[in-house]
């Protein structure tokens, strides 16, 4: 008999096929559907032809050449996604298949390594921030914003008002409002170009539920966020402060400023640029909101012999038990983004997070200081920045952008759209990836442009 | 014996670290004083690498995983996942590809987009498709909100209502209130299926749409299917697929010619994406022409040069996330479809479907089934043993699975089957392994019997045995406390 085995992930042979079929009692797997209305099934699929691995290497390997990477260029783009060193030994660990293959820990017995390291995660992210409590993660920094939001409409319910700072990433503003469109709520505070904190606090009223801020903002600059909290909470409402968390190996976090929330985008902990994910969206608040989270959390018990043990907990909140009871819909977390995050924390541990922060500030700063000498060339982030400034420049963005494309530097994001009141403007971000060489090349074409 | 695997912050020594970083080469500036941190991060643990390494693989072996045994989680589809993919996605143009950077210098990247895009809308019969929704919860979202634009748009402003049958997975009912929408709930049948005179009492000019997982959760097929879109659309509403289950029906039935409007793919389900322990998830979206408009942007087309190109839609509900999905899952998911082709995903659910039915009808006589039928990728018993003492339920079989080296299925779910085990052995499993855990089900079938307390007990050989989950909940320990874990140790 003729072994007929379609691809090499399916394991039953022709003679078992046949073995199984009988154990059912149907001649032929047709004839498990018979469900299925007869006038639609089995329609064609109109797909390419299968390739083999070689001819998939090959043809995967082409479409990547096509891409600028932070491999074969140099980069300073930043806008939210951040080229930052990630340790090998980050990878080495994702790929274990005990971490990457496995489902949600659902069996706690049988998933302590997941368990455990989520409940590192929690433990690590609740240190680098300040804050009381970390969840096991949201899909990325966006999406924390808006369950951020979510929550703070739950826990001052009857509010109706969120109020959002300009500063905060112009993507995760959208995400915010796409969210929410449904709800009867107010997204408000942003409109203005230029708008500050202050125009934004001005804002909130007996109406708002939270204020979002973030620090340093989409232009880079840091704030001082010390006594904001207590006024936002003078007013009933609650603080979310959006964050960078490499940042927080050198500056104020959240915690220390009193923030009811913090979140972050969790991309340069340790994870790629993957053409913009997966990445990792971190929540952490305050204890006595535990049971207004949502999304998985991580929590110690002990088993019957009265070993400790790590299980998913206050699962009560969560969309599988309270069904349309419950205010938000999400099941899974960014597990693997989360581990990720964790193994790179535990690499850089406290010298480690502090040399990186330190590291962006220096070279940015390096950089700005090289660009303002520049003529035609002036930094529009007034103020103190971390790892990005927004410049303006002699000429429009793209043709800036297009003589560093042609010298095989990737360059800023384009302002024009988000901030056109900045005249021609680029954002630059310089991190610990770009070299005093990378960053004096990068400021030879703008003197060249210029 | 104590199997405790201490925490990261246990192994911390202060003076260590486990990177090597550049050194500064540039001028410094001065920090500005006022901004700095205040408590000098001295919880933060410190290893070294090789203390790192030692200590997440030691963890790693505490989890079971594909990779280690059969994991048969109905619902979840865990299949395994080719080592190709995890090559492929790592490649420097796709995971070290910054998300803004010129389309110019992203086209590789944008091709495979827009391929998958039309791969995946042909595989389901959609029209138009995109990408950017970041999980399955987050597609049927993206969804609903596009259901509520679409009916706004057309000045239909009373349709408030969602249904959703009683047997859907908690997410439908979730993401109908997340879109201000109410739930109403439709009774199903004996197959779970839904009951038809219900439907019709229910639908109305309220009705914006109906959330539908066909496969249902009992793992058949609704053989209605043809009646109940009609019904619904009759009564102006839209069909919600939920693609959970659509690992049944690659190359079997198309959704949208079925008559869905919309549908979420788990590509972490269907398209072998890895789960990762919990995440990331991918749930790309498929919808007719007439919801096209309506989706989350970006999404990528052909520009007339011939160049492949972003836009977004014109009535977009939005984005749902940053950037353009999570494009690390994209890669594995078209290197999927192109290693299998069409005959090779039809394959997929031919032997998905024969694998779950043969794990069912030799275990049907110990383990009765939900609904006595020839079922899809995935078969519903019930943990109800005859003979067995009145305590010994579904979550013993499950843990005493465990001993026998196996992930337990799915348990308790659908909420309509009393002690439901949901097995779901997907199609990269063997006739050998399934017998081997067929063999220890019949095993335990005879235990709960003759042995009830081997049941009760179990697991005795997992890294730990049963926890006390109300504990977890009651006195909740969130973040390494040295003094709350000293506490619990010593209990």
């Amino acid at each position: 008999m003729t072994i007929r085995i379609m691809s090499h992930y399916i394991s039953i042979t022709e003679a078992e096929r046949a073995e199984m079929l009988q154990a059912i009692g149907v001649a032929s797997t047709d004839d498990l559907f018979v469900d299925v209305p007869a006038e639609k099934r089995f329609p064609t699929l109109s797909l390419p032809a299968p390739m083999s691995e070689p001819e998939l290497v090959r043809e995967l390997l082409a479409m990547s050449g096509q891409n600028a990477n932070t491999l074969s260029q140099s980069i300073f783009l930043g806008a939210g996604a951040y080229n930052h060193f990630v340790p090998a030994a980050v990878d080495q660990i994702l790929r274990r298949g005990e971490f990457f293959t496995a489902y949600t820990p659902y069996q706690p017995e049988i998933s302590q390594g997941t368990l455990q390291s989520i409940f590192e995660y929690q433990s690590l992210i609740a240190s680098l921030t300040g804050m009381e409590i970390a969840n096991a993660s949201h899909y990325d920094g966006a999406t924390a914003i808006a369950e951020a939001a979510i929550m703070a409409l739950n826990v001052t319910r009857g509010r109706r008002t969120i109020v959002v700072a300009r500063g905060v990433n112009p993507q995760y503003r959208a995400v915010l409002r796409t969210y929410l469109q449904a709800l009867d709520v107010t997204v408000t505070g942003d409109e203005n170009p230029g708008a500050t904190i202050d125009d934004a606090l001005a804002m909130v009223d007996d109406q708002t539920a939270l204020l979002i801020v973030q620090s340093p903002d989409f232009l880079g600059r840091m704030h001082d966020l010390r006594g904001l909290a207590e006024k936002v909470q003078a007013k009933g409402a609650l603080l979310c402060v959006h964050f960078d968390p490499t940042a927080l190996g050198l500056f104020q976090t959240p915690g220390e400023v009193g923030a009811d929330i913090a979140t972050a985008e969790g991309q340069p902990l340790g994870i790629g640029l993957n053409f913009g994910g997966p990445y990792l969206g971190i929540f952490t608040t305050r204890q006595k909101y535990v049971h207004k989270i949502a999304g998985r959390i991580v929590g110690i018990t002990k088993d019957v012999d009265g070993q400790m043990a790590y299980v998913l907990t206050l699962r009560a909140r969560e969309q599988d038990i309270r069904r349309e009871r419950a205010t938000s819909n999400i099941c899974t977390n960014q597990a693997l983004m989360a581990l990720a995050s964790t193994v790179y924390m535990g690499l850089m541990g406290k010298q480690g997070m502090r040399k990186v922060a330190e590291l962006c500030y220096q070279h940015a700063h390096y950089a700005a200081a090289e660009i303002a000498k520049l003529p035609g060339y002036r930094l529009l982030s007034d103020g103190t920045f971390f790892k990005e400034f927004a410049v303006g420049l002699p000429r429009p963005a793209a043709e800036v952008n297009a003589a560093l494309r042609a010298q095989g530097i990737v360059g800023g994001y384009d302002l024009s759209a988000d901030e056109p009141q900045l005249g021609d403007a680029m954002l630059l971000a310089v991190t610990e990836m770009n070299s005093k060489a990378d960053i004096d090349r990068m400021v030879g074409v703008l003197r060249d442009v210029g | 014996m104590d199997t405790y695997d201490p925490h990261i912050y246990e192994l911390s020594s202060p003076g260590k670290h486990g990177t090597n970083l550049p050194r500064l080469d540039v001028p410094e500036s001065e920090l500005p004083a006022d901004l700095l941190r205040q408590d000098g991060m001295n919880d933060f643990p410190e290893l070294t690498e090789p203390e790192v390494i030692r200590h997440y693989t030691r963890i790693s072996q505490r989890n079971a995983s594909p990779d280690t045994c059969f994991y048969p989680l109905g619902s979840c589809t865990v299949k395994y996942n080719p080592r190709l993919h995890e090559e492929v996605a790592r490649y420097a143009g796709f995971a070290a590809a910054h998300p803004l950077q010129d389309a110019a210098d992203s086209q590789g990247a944008l091709r495979l987009i827009y391929e998958l895009q039309e791969y995946l809308g042909e595989i389901a019969g959609f029209s138009d498709v995109s990408l950017q929704p970041a999980a399955g919860a987050q597609g049927e979202f993206t969804g609903i909100l596009a259901f509520r634009a679409y009916h706004l748009d057309r000045g239909d402003h009373d349709r408030l209502e969602v249904l959703v049958p009683t047997a859907a997975h908690g997410t439908n009912p979730a993401t109908a209130a997340m879109a201000g929408l109410k739930v109403i709930e439709v009774k199903g049948h004996s197959c779970g299926g839904v009951d038809m005179d219900d439907l019709r009492a229910k639908v109305s000019p309220r009705t914006a749409g109906m959330m539908l997982t066909n496969p249902n959760t009992l793992g058949l097929f609704e053989n209605q299917i043809l009646e109940v879109c009609e019904i619904v659309h009759g009564a102006g509403g839209l069909m919600y697929g939920d693609g959970a289950n659509f690992n049944a029906i690659l190359g079997i039935a198309k959704p949208g010619e079925l008559g869905f409007d919309f549908m979420h793919y788990n590509l972490h389900k269907t398209f072998t994406t890895p789960h990762g322990g919990g995440g990331p998830g991918s749930g790309a979206v498929g919808c007719t022409a007439a919801l096209a408009p309506f989706l989350p942007g970006p999404r990528v087309r052909v520009a007339d040069d011939g160049s492949y190109e972003f836009f977004t839609p014109a009535k977009s509900i939005g984005r749902m996330k940053a950037f353009h999905g999570n494009f690390g899952m994209l890669v594995r998911a078209w290197t999927y479809i192109r290693t299998l082709g069409a005959e090779g995903l039809r394959e997929v659910s031919e032997i998905a479907v024969l694998n779950a039915n043969y794990v069912r009808v030799r275990l049907m006589d110990l383990y009765p089934q939900a609904v006595e039928r020839i079922c899809m990728h995935e078969a519903v018993l019930k943990g109800q043993i005859v003979g067995a003492p009145k305590d010994i339920r579904t979550l013993d079989i499950a843990k005493r699975l465990i001993d026998y080296g196996f992930h337990p299925p799915t348990i308790y779910f659908p909420l309509i089957v009393p002690e439901a085990l949901m097995i779901e052995p997907t199609e990269t499993e063997g006739k050998l392994t399934m017998d081997t855990f067929i063999e220890a089900m019949r095993q335990i079938a005879r235990e709960a019997v003759e042995t009830p307390e081997l049941l009760r007990e179990a697991p005795t050989k997992a890294p730990v045995r049963r926890l006390d989950e109300v504990r977890a909940a009651r006195q909740p320990i969130l973040r390494y406390d040295r003094e709350a874990i000293a506490r619990v140790r010593a209990e």
